[in-house]
């Protein structure tokens, strides 16, 4: 699998170490330990487009949210994490 | 119809025409006791024992493929009972039990192999540990040998002990383990659960299920709707889109894992060998091809194959622990979707749905565990209890911290 890297162009899935659903961008942050066991440890996990946090390791050290279709393995896109993150923060606001 | 070596004999001199199918092909009828969801290894023995030990003959189990078409189709064969924690140890040491007599008791020939596994050794620590595993076993009657290398190197003298990262220095070995049939598994348990009235129907996908009130009442599948008293869901990879026409979200992550076979060569390997510390294990088949695997792939993945960087990893496994692999061709190659759950350990449980049970996160290991897992689904099923040996399979012990530290890793090496 290649990975269109934002900044760095096409790079190899090999470079990247997986984290999973890129929902765990949310933390929750009230202390309700409910929400935390789900967090931790609930997933979609859904059958086609999935968006995944995929982290840099051996290239820049960015996080990335890749749209990727779990019944292919096709690559739909690629984000950083950041510009997810902060957009996101940008609507709550 | 009986199989015995006697009819073997008369249908050679009969020309074969005696052999009728194994199991019915019927219609689903409108209502049953309990629906299994998922004809794979775990929801066919799950019928057989509801049928065999609780008496429970109003059964259907729905597969949306044809039987025997996923994990159970595809696996490395492994069976064995050397597990360490008091939650896994029991009911995997049950599991060998039932393997070990279970052509007699549904009258099918799996071709159960108690050949041995051998898990290999690097380090002090590792041998500690594993003879701390051994003990464990000893405690449910497993039996277990720590072997130190002039052990081993009886065995199987041709392995790379002096490997410059991982040289072998003795391995844990398990005489009772071995090897199974995958494919018989599944067809000797359709037909003897066919044989005790349990209807199997193939091709019947579920597409919902009815709750009302909390309260199951039956599924909707592609060849109509069927009422039932309790559903049963052992769907592996497929649990978490299963459970999703619940509406719960499961703590598991359906990932790919890859198992390959060499071409057929004359015997080399006479049991299990496990290389843990290079990700790599092998046996070989009766038929003479080499079996090995190694870890998933490492994404969430329903495509029913991987890629090739992990088609690399297993191979210099194998090259690093038996050099002499390389000589092998590499015939094929397969990948299943293994329902990883978070803590790398199963769930046998009921759920917040009334009459709805679930049987999953086996991650790469369901295939030995097929005959207990079954056992404890059907008791489950029958009397609401769990199983004396899957008493810590819960669904709620995440949310509870109760989580089964078996190996310290679920769905994610880093997590947990």
């Amino acid at each position: 699998m290649l990975i269109p890297h934002p900044l760095l162009g096409l790079r190899d899935a090999q470079e990247f170490t997986y984290l999973g659903d890129a929902r765990l961008i949310d933390r929750p942050t009230g202390g309700n330990e409910a929400e935390l066991a789900e967090y931790v440890y609930l997933r979609d996990n859904p059958a086609g487009v999935h968006r995944e946090l995929w982290f840099h390791e051996q290239g820049d050290r960015s996080w990335l949210v890749v749209t990727r279709n779990t019944l292919t393995h096709e690559i739909l896109g690629a984000e950083l994490a950041r510009d997810v993150s902060l957009a996101r923060k940008g609507d709550m606001a | 119809m009986r199989f015995s070596g006697f009819r073997v004999f008369a249908e050679a001199l009969t020309g074969h025409k005696g052999w009728k199918p194994l199991w019915r092909d019927p219609d689903p009828q409108a209502e049953y006791d309990v629906v299994i969801v998922g004809g794979g290894g775990h929801g066919l023995a799950t019928a057989f024992y509801l049928a065999e030990v609780y008496g429970i003959r109003k059964v259907a189990v729905l597969e949306k493929g044809w039987l025997g078409s996923g994990n159970i189709g595809r696996n490395t064969t492994i069976i064995r009972s050397n597990y360490l924690l008091p939650g896994n140890q029991p009911f995997y040491e049950f599991s060998m039990k039932l393997w070990e007599n279970l052509e007699q008791s549904i009258n099918f020939n799996a071709m159960v192999s108690q050949r041995g596994i051998l898990n290999l050794y690097h380090s002090d620590a590792q041998r500690d540990a594993y003879r701390r595993r051994g003990n464990a076993m000893h405690l449910t009657g497993a039996g277990a040998e720590l072997l130190d290398q002039a052990g081993v190197r009886k065995m199987y003298p041709w392995l790379n002990f002096d490997n410059a990262r991982f040289p072998i220095k003795g391995g844990l070995l398990q005489r009772r383990a071995g090897t199974a049939r995958h494919d018989g598994v599944a067809w000797g348990y359709a037909r003897a659960a066919d044989l005790r009235g349990v209807d199997i129907i193939q091709n019947c996908e579920v597409t919902g299920l009815q709750i009302e009130n909390g309260r199951i009442l039956g599924v909707e599948t592609s060849r109509g709707s069927i009422r039932a008293r309790k559903v049963g869901v052992a769907v592996a990879g497929s649990t978490s889109r299963v459970m999703a026409q619940a509406g719960l979200r499961m703590p598991i992550e359906s990932h790919v894992l890859q198992a390959f076979v060499s071409e057929g060569l004359k015997p080399a390997i006479d049991g299990v060998i496990t290389f843990g510390a290079g990700h790599f294990y092998v046996s070989q088949s009766d038929k003479g091809g080499l079996v090995f695997g190694g870890d998933i792939d490492g994404y969430n993945s329903y495509a029913q194959r991987g890629n090739l960087p992990v088609v690399e990893d297993v191979i210099e496994g194998g090259m690093a622990l038996m050099p002499r692999i390389g000589r092998a061709r590499l015939l094929r190659s397969w990948g299943g979707v293994m329902d990883m759950s978070m803590d790398g350990s199963p769930i046998i449980d009921r759920t917040p749905v009334d009459g709805l049970y679930l049987n999953a996160g086996w991650c790469y290991g369901g295939f030995k565990a097929t005959p207990a897992s079954g056992y404890a689904f059907a008791h489950l099923l029958a009397t609401d209890t769990p199983h004396e040996t899957a008493t810590a399979y819960r669904l709620d012990r995440f949310a509870k911290g109760r989580v089964i530290d078996e190996k310290g890793v679920g769905a994610q090496p880093n997590l947990h």
